[in-house]
């Protein structure tokens, strides 16, 4: 079994230039010089989350970026020696926030799940979780929408209270039951189709030397559960002179269905979006929830082989701005409504580790008056939502839900945080400790703050 | 595989989540940090506790199943790589830290705690431990007590078996033994002292009891440029003869520099400079600065182009993560690289250098210098790509050339990273076949049938048998004539 050195040569005979393919049969598979970069010094480990939950170097950055490049050399099989390696992988990018050779694992993961979905689609099945959601609804605005009205409906006229009498949710799986407890109320209509397309800057306050436009990418989840963070987005950006644009032809980001490994969905969105907010000529393309910004930045990784393509998705990859990160740098005007409240900041992966945006939303908080920030513990490590984690694998989500929520300061009479799916996560947390906490976005104190100074004026 | 009788009882004694058997889950075991050996595991065994790892030693030593112990497998030198189908005992569960004993300065922790965890735990009362390996934020206590770990700060503080005391150990036939002493030196032989370093050859660490310090009142952090290594290494040689003990005197060459740049550690190296120098120094609050102006001092008589003290400790941090950062970061300008591990006398690095430059260019292969260079430990990286045939045994012989320089000018093969099996040819080449079989023997005290992580540290030439045979042949002898 031993591969000594003088057989080492047997193990990789193809030249150093040519691409490795081995069990990755199908089109876009994990990149050689990605995985190549790899040393194999092991620094990613204590930093992995399902590392640190299971001890199991095969649910590990570096096992896994081991197995997807031996399955690449043909020493492997794509079969569930790599797949659940692969899918258990919260797609955090923890990893990458300390990998000294730079290895974009999550690049890697996403291309090796894409194996796997291209695989099951040839044999004619991908998990029903998979084809519900991500092609049925959220690649659909139209049903995404229609889902929303159902579970409005669902919440409002009390057929909510009766399913909760009659029982009739325990059909669902426990995790599930437990996510529809928390659902938020979805009081408002979606901002996508309540804002205007375009709304001016506002007069009060010092305006950007040019005049800056915005176009508010909403989401899906975010506009579904907290359409109201959409529009206090709107109200903070016209609030610093900047005029806001609301493309109508927007859709999805693709996030999930790239993370899922459904490569062929996710451009079919990206081009829609790029065409979308290419098209209203806004400087920014602004974005309030990390898991989208971060896909909306990687749009490029999508169409590598296709230049017209690909120089377009730069040219909007290049636009694509977090709200916080926007804000810091057309320079937001400091609000000046107090909020007394000692609050604390967690980390969404997909802002920190993703987009390497960590002071800029503390700069906001931090900027309102009378708001006190304390250190959240450990506050980089995912809170096991991790798009449709907590969907998929349960048991681990759970096991991070309650490490974050052992960290939260008991000072802290609020979370703060930048993305939509962690707010759900931790929201049931929350409420399954009966803790007395908040869980807030950003833009919600910061929205306060600017909306208090004008009831205080 | 292993017979499903013995991973049923193996199961029966760490749990069912506690064996990993299934042949497609062993293959993110074939190796540690060291990549260009690999070798399947029959099984892996992730214990808890102490009485689970003897147990789990004493089945496997009763079916005959060779093991070896794996902590965080950052080791590089393959210590902890199954080359003979063992099956792999990983610690890493065993995480936790089970007392802290502050007056008297001890801590007792689990093999699989992270080495910076210690620190942090004890920070907050002004303690740290002082082993410091680059690896710190991952590797293992139990993983540096078999490999003897050092650091950059082990020039001043000395290396793991300097601190540690006590470690209860599961010897290779599964009994339990308590070695040293928390508090005394330890009476009789320094077993103990035998244990650190053995790379898990004598048996398996579970509990481990080490100094804690307290951390030294003040420290100051010099940053060197020099256009030429000789400045530098003679800036190396100067600092220590001007009757300064620095905590640490580290040394990167230019490639190490563009490479750690590349990576999120940027200090912004000019790209005309030979060497740069680390320099630490700390004790108490009122001489530290003094001692480093002196250290500034001897730059400017070695022709230093630029030196200056870190401002702050995020200044201070980022130039430690750029040293600590700088073997991975090689990662950034080659596929593969080995790193080497050669100690050599400190008046020698100019010359060392200068031939280790002249094999890289007759190899053809890359080598970045990145060392301790107070204490002489060169690490050269050499950079290869395994997927050109022939280049991984291109770099494993230019490796041994420059080991073998090490040894020729009055060195050793190893400052810190362990023989395992990369450098298992190269002890014979720095010891005689007796010291060899002295070593040997040792070993065979404890671990006669050789089931404990066998093939490392100690080769087994043909002419060692021999010896053995006619060591056994002479017994016999001696014993019929008495």
């Amino acid at each position: 079994m031993n591969r000594a050195l003088s057989q080492s040569a047997r193990k990789t005979p193809a030249p150093a230039d040519a691409p490795e393919t081995g069990a990755f049969l199908y089109p876009e598979p994990p990149d050689t010089d990605r995985y190549s970069a790899c040393v194999h010094c092991g620094f990613c480990l204590e930093v992995c989350p399902t590392y640190q939950e299971t001890s199991d170097e095969n649910l590990s950055p570096r096992g896994r970026v081991y197995l997807i490049k031996q399955a690449a050399q043909g020493l492997l099989e794509l079969d569930e020696g790599l797949e659940n390696p692969v899918f258990s992988c919260l797609d955090c990018r923890a990893c990458e926030s300390v990998c000294p050779s730079g290895v974009e694992v999550g690049a890697l993961i996403e291309k090796a799940r894409g194996q796997f979905h291209l695989k099951a689609e040839e044999e004619g099945g991908a998990s029903p979780l998979t084809r519900l959601f991500l092609r049925g609804v959220f690649a659909h605005p139209r049903r995404l929408r229609a889902l929303g009205k159902m579970l409005r409906l669902y919440q409002k006229s009390g057929l909510r209270a009766v399913a909760r009498s009659l029982r009739l949710l325990r059909v669902l799986p426990p995790h599930i039951r437990e996510m529809e407890a928390v659902l938020p109320q979805l009081s408002d209509p979606p901002a996508l189709l309540k804002l205007p397309e375009r709304i001016p800057a506002a007069g009060t306050g010092a305006q950007p030397a040019a005049p800056v436009t915005g176009a508010l990418f909403t989401g899906c989840v975010m506009d579904l559960f907290f359409s109201d963070i959409n529009q206090a987005t709107a109200r903070v950006l016209t609030r610093n002179g900047i005029t806001v644009v609301v493309p109508k032809t927007q859709v999805c980001c693709g996030a999930l269905h790239v993370h899922a490994g459904d490569r062929e969905q996710a451009r079919a969105l990206a081009r829609q979006n790029i065409d979308a907010f290419l098209a209203s000529g806004a400087d920014y393309v602004v974005v309030n929830a990390a898991g989208c910004g971060a896909a909306l930045k990687e749009y490029p990784e999508l169409f590598s082989g296709q230049p017209d393509l690909y120089a377009q998705a730069q040219a909007f990859a290049r636009r694509v701005r977090d709200i916080s990160e926007v804000l810091v740098e057309v320079g937001f005007q400091p609000p000046r409504g107090r909020i007394e409240r000692t609050v604390t900041y967690h980390d969404a992966c997909h802002l920190c580790h993703a987009q390497g945006i960590r002071s800029q939303p503390r700069q906001l908080l931090t900027s309102i008056p009378g708001l006190k920030l304390v250190p959240l513990p450990d506050s980089e490590r995912c809170c096991g939502s991790a798009g449709i984690y907590n969907l998929t694998h349960p048991d681990m989500a759970n096991r991070l839900l309650e490490r974050k929520l052992d960290d939260i300061p008991e000072a802290a009479d609020a979370v703060v945080m930048g993305n939509p799916g962690c707010m759900l996560q931790i929201r049931l947390g929350v409420q399954r400790r009966q803790a007395g906490v908040d869980v807030l976005h950003t833009v919600q104190l910061l929205d306060e703050s600017y909306r208090k100074e004008v009831i205080e004026c | 595989m292993l017979s499903s009788s013995l991973i049923r009882e193996l199961t029966e004694i760490v749990g069912p989540g506690g064996v990993i058997h299934d042949s497609k889950q062993l293959a993110a075991y074939e190796c540690d940090a060291y990549v260009a050996q690999t070798g399947r595991p029959a099984a892996v065994v992730l214990p808890a506790d102490t009485d689970q790892v003897a147990q789990v030693v004493r089945c496997l030593a009763q079916a005959g199943v060779p093991f070896l112990p794996r902590g965080a497998g950052t080791g590089l030198s393959g210590g902890a790589t199954p080359m003979h189908h063992e099956v792999v005992i990983s610690l890493a569960r065993m995480d936790k830290l089970l007392h802290v004993d502050f007056a008297n300065q001890r801590a007792t922790v689990q093999p699989g705690f992270v080495n910076l965890e210690l620190t942090r735990q004890v920070a907050q009362q002004g303690f740290y431990y002082a082993p410091d390996p680059s690896s710190q934020s991952v590797c293992t206590i139990g993983g540096n007590v078999g490999e003897n770990a050092g650091g950059s700060h082990c020039l001043k503080y000395g290396v793991t078996t300097n601190h540690v005391v006590a470690a209860k150990v599961v010897l290779p036939d599964g009994e339990l033994v308590e070695l040293g002493d928390p508090y005394g030196d330890p009476l009789g032989l320094d077993v103990l002292g035998l244990l650190v370093g053995s790379e898990g050859t004598l048996g398996i660490a579970t509990e481990i009891t080490v100094r804690i310090l307290k951390r030294p009142q003040a420290v100051k952090t010099v940053m060197a440029w020099f256009e030429r290594v000789e400045d530098a290494s003679d800036t190396v040689s100067g600092i220590i003869a001007d009757g300064i003990i620095p905590a640490a005197c580290e040394m990167m060459d230019q490639l190490a520099m563009q490479a750690v740049d590349k990576s999120m550690y940027h200090v912004g190296y000019p790209p005309d400079i030979e060497a740069v120098l680390l320099i630490e120094v700390d004790g108490l609050a009122a001489g530290v600065d003094d001692l480093a102006e002196r250290v500034v001092e001897v730059c400017r008589r070695h022709r230093v182009r630029t030196v200056r003290v870190a401002k702050d400790e995020a200044e201070r941090s980022l130039w430690w993560s750029s040293r600590k950062m700088a073997f991975p970061a090689i990662g950034r300008i080659s596929p593969d690289y080995m790193v080497q591990d050669g100690v050599i006398p400190r008046t020698r690095l100019t010359e060392v250098l200068k031939t280790i430059a002249r094999y890289s260019q007759e190899a053809g292969l890359r080598v970045a210098n990145v060392f301790h260079a107070g204490d002489g430990n060169l690490h050269p990286l050499i950079c290869y790509d395994a997927r050109i045939p022939g280049q991984t045994e291109q770099a494993a012989e230019l490796g041994r050339r420059i080991l073998e320089l090490c040894v020729d000018v009055g060195g050793s093969i190893t400052g810190e990273h362990g023989v395992g099996v990369e450098k298992i040819r190269e002890m014979e080449y720095l010891f005689t076949d007796t010291e060899l079989h002295l070593q040997a023997r040792l070993r065979e005290a404890f671990n006669p049938r050789d089931l404990c992580n066998p093939g490392k540290l100690i080769p087994r030439p043909a002419r060692c048998v021999e010896v053995k045979q006619a060591a056994a042949a002479l017994a016999s002898h001696t014993s019929h004539t008495v």
